[in-house]
């Protein structure tokens, strides 16, 4: 019932559909204004606490572990679900402390669910923009932007695990020059399978706090010379 | 239902609304005194909008909103993330949020004029953005610049060249500029500017009006949205 575009098609097909559409939705070049955030990263090298290759590993590693687990979870909630898109929003809410990451996220899925309805017209995204028109917090939009295009909830979570890092360590090569190869190298030791599961019970969703994120994107908010939205 | 409720996902067709102007080109050349003077010539009798494409700030958007040229509302400053040319030509969806945001908040609008962040000579528009583009070059970048060309400079509907005043001082030969201009974009419009001295643009902004006018001749003029009813 995810509405996918394969309907009717063997199911070989079906499963080859939702993992090219995973390669789309996690790809930085998926055209849904996620190059201009830096999930913190941009202020992090501004205070000097990422400045090569392994503070920015940590970084990552602990963006994963806890705004990257929260934001599978999410996404795997959305992508497995069709309607109370007002409820999960509020899960997310409750669980991101920092009304500038809230800001964040919420353009953010704002911008991915107008590019997804183009490119996976579904009558789920379609409500999903209906019930939350200023825009869903930006892993459910995944999610549901996953169930258009035909990924399961698995590849949903992994996605958000993904994007949770990949924009931070992207800014990172361009604010501080680092190699790009050692960067990838840092992304490719992560640990993403680590924070994907099953969700069957929105109020009992993972709440992996991060504070320095929250203090370091509202810092951001404040300062005078930035180059990304986030 | 609040302005915002409607859905953006319709592809646009351009239908109703405004024509969508992006005006690019190198740093310094003059693309924000552009903005500012075409919204002194063109604000008595165009309902405008604008969005800023900073590189660091909103410098590009407090200096309109200082100029006084257009209620400062109805400017939007968007990000970049370190690459303007991404924002105007592969991934436009901030842009494209900040355009509808302005025409759903002060429209219907019959122009809205998007500046890219200063960038280089292979920037241009997407399509999905700008229906109409200015490329704007200066005299003291060097006269060669025409004729090194580009896609900012040969496939842009019109090219500017700004800052006439200063080709005596830099020893930039406008006749050579005029002719590997037109050698190199097959025969679209460039004018010469000195936006220091005619704080309008005349001739800039005669062209826009040429361009709106078209543009709703073709589409139909921009008028307050009914589909809710």
């Amino acid at each position: 019932m995810h509405g996918s575009p394969t309907g009717g098609m063997p199911n070989q097909g079906a499963a080859t559909h939702g993992l090219a559409a995973l390669l789309l939705l996690a790809d930085s070049r998926l055209p849904a204004g996620g190059h201009a955030h830096s999930g913190g990263a941009e202020e992090a090298c501004r205070a000097g606490l990422i400045t090569g290759a392994d503070d920015l590993s940590r970084f990552l590693r602990g963006r994963l572990a806890t705004a990257g687990r929260v934001a599978a979870a999410l996404a795997w909630s959305a992508c497995s679900a069709s309607a109370s898109w007002e409820l999960l929003d509020a899960e997310a809410d409750a669980r991101i402390a920092s009304p500038a990451q809230r800001q964040a996220s919420r353009t953010q899925g704002r911008l991915l669910v107008r590019t997804a309805r183009r490119i996976w017209p579904s009558a789920t995204l379609n409500d999903l923009a209906k019930a939350l028109p200023e825009g869903s917090h930006h892993p459910i939009a995944l999610g549901v932007a996953a169930q258009a295009a035909g990924c399961t909830p698995d590849q949903a979570a992994m996605a958000a695990a993904y994007t949770s890092v990949t924009g931070a360590a992207t800014a990172a090569v361009r604010l501080l020059g680092l190699d790009p190869v050692t960067v990838h190298r840092v992304l490719a030791e992560l640990p993403y399978d680590s924070v994907i599961a099953e969700q069957h019970d929105w109020s009992a969703l993972p709440a992996h706090a991060a504070p320095a994120l929250d203090l370091l994107a509202e810092q951001h908010l404040r300062t005078e010379v930035r180059l990304f939205v986030s | 239902m609040s302005a915002n409720h409607d859905d953006h996902h319709e592809a646009p067709d351009g239908h109703n609304r405004a024509l969508r102007l992006g005006i690019g080109g190198p740093v310094g050349s003059g693309k924000t005194a552009l903005v500012a003077a075409l919204c002194r010539s063109l604000g008595p009798s165009l309902r405008l909008g604008v969005v800023t494409n900073d590189i660091y700030t909103t410098e590009d958007a407090d200096f309109l909103r200082r100029a006084g040229v257009i209620d400062p509302a109805r400017i939007t400053a968007v990000q970049t993330g370190c690459c303007p040319h991404t924002a105007i030509r592969d991934d436009i969806a901030a842009n494209i949020d900040a355009v509808e945001t302005l025409e759903e908040r002060f429209g219907p609008l019959d122009l809205v004029i998007v500046e890219s962040g200063g960038d280089n000579l292979t920037a241009t528009f997407s399509r999905g953005l700008a229906d109409k583009q200015i490329f704007v070059l200066d005299v003291s970048g060097g006269d060669k610049v025409p004729r090194k060309g580009g896609p900012g400079v040969t496939s842009a509907d019109l090219l500017v060249v700004n800052k006439t005043d200063l080709a005596p001082m830099v020893g930039a030969d406008l006749t050579v500029m005029s002719r590997d201009a037109a050698k190199v974009r097959d025969g679209k419009p460039v004018l010469f500017t000195s936006i220091r001295e005619d704080k309008g643009a005349h001739s800039v902004a005669e062209w826009v009006v040429g361009i709106v006018g078209s543009w709703q001749h073709e589409h139909g003029t921009p008028h307050s949205h009914s589909y809710l009813s």
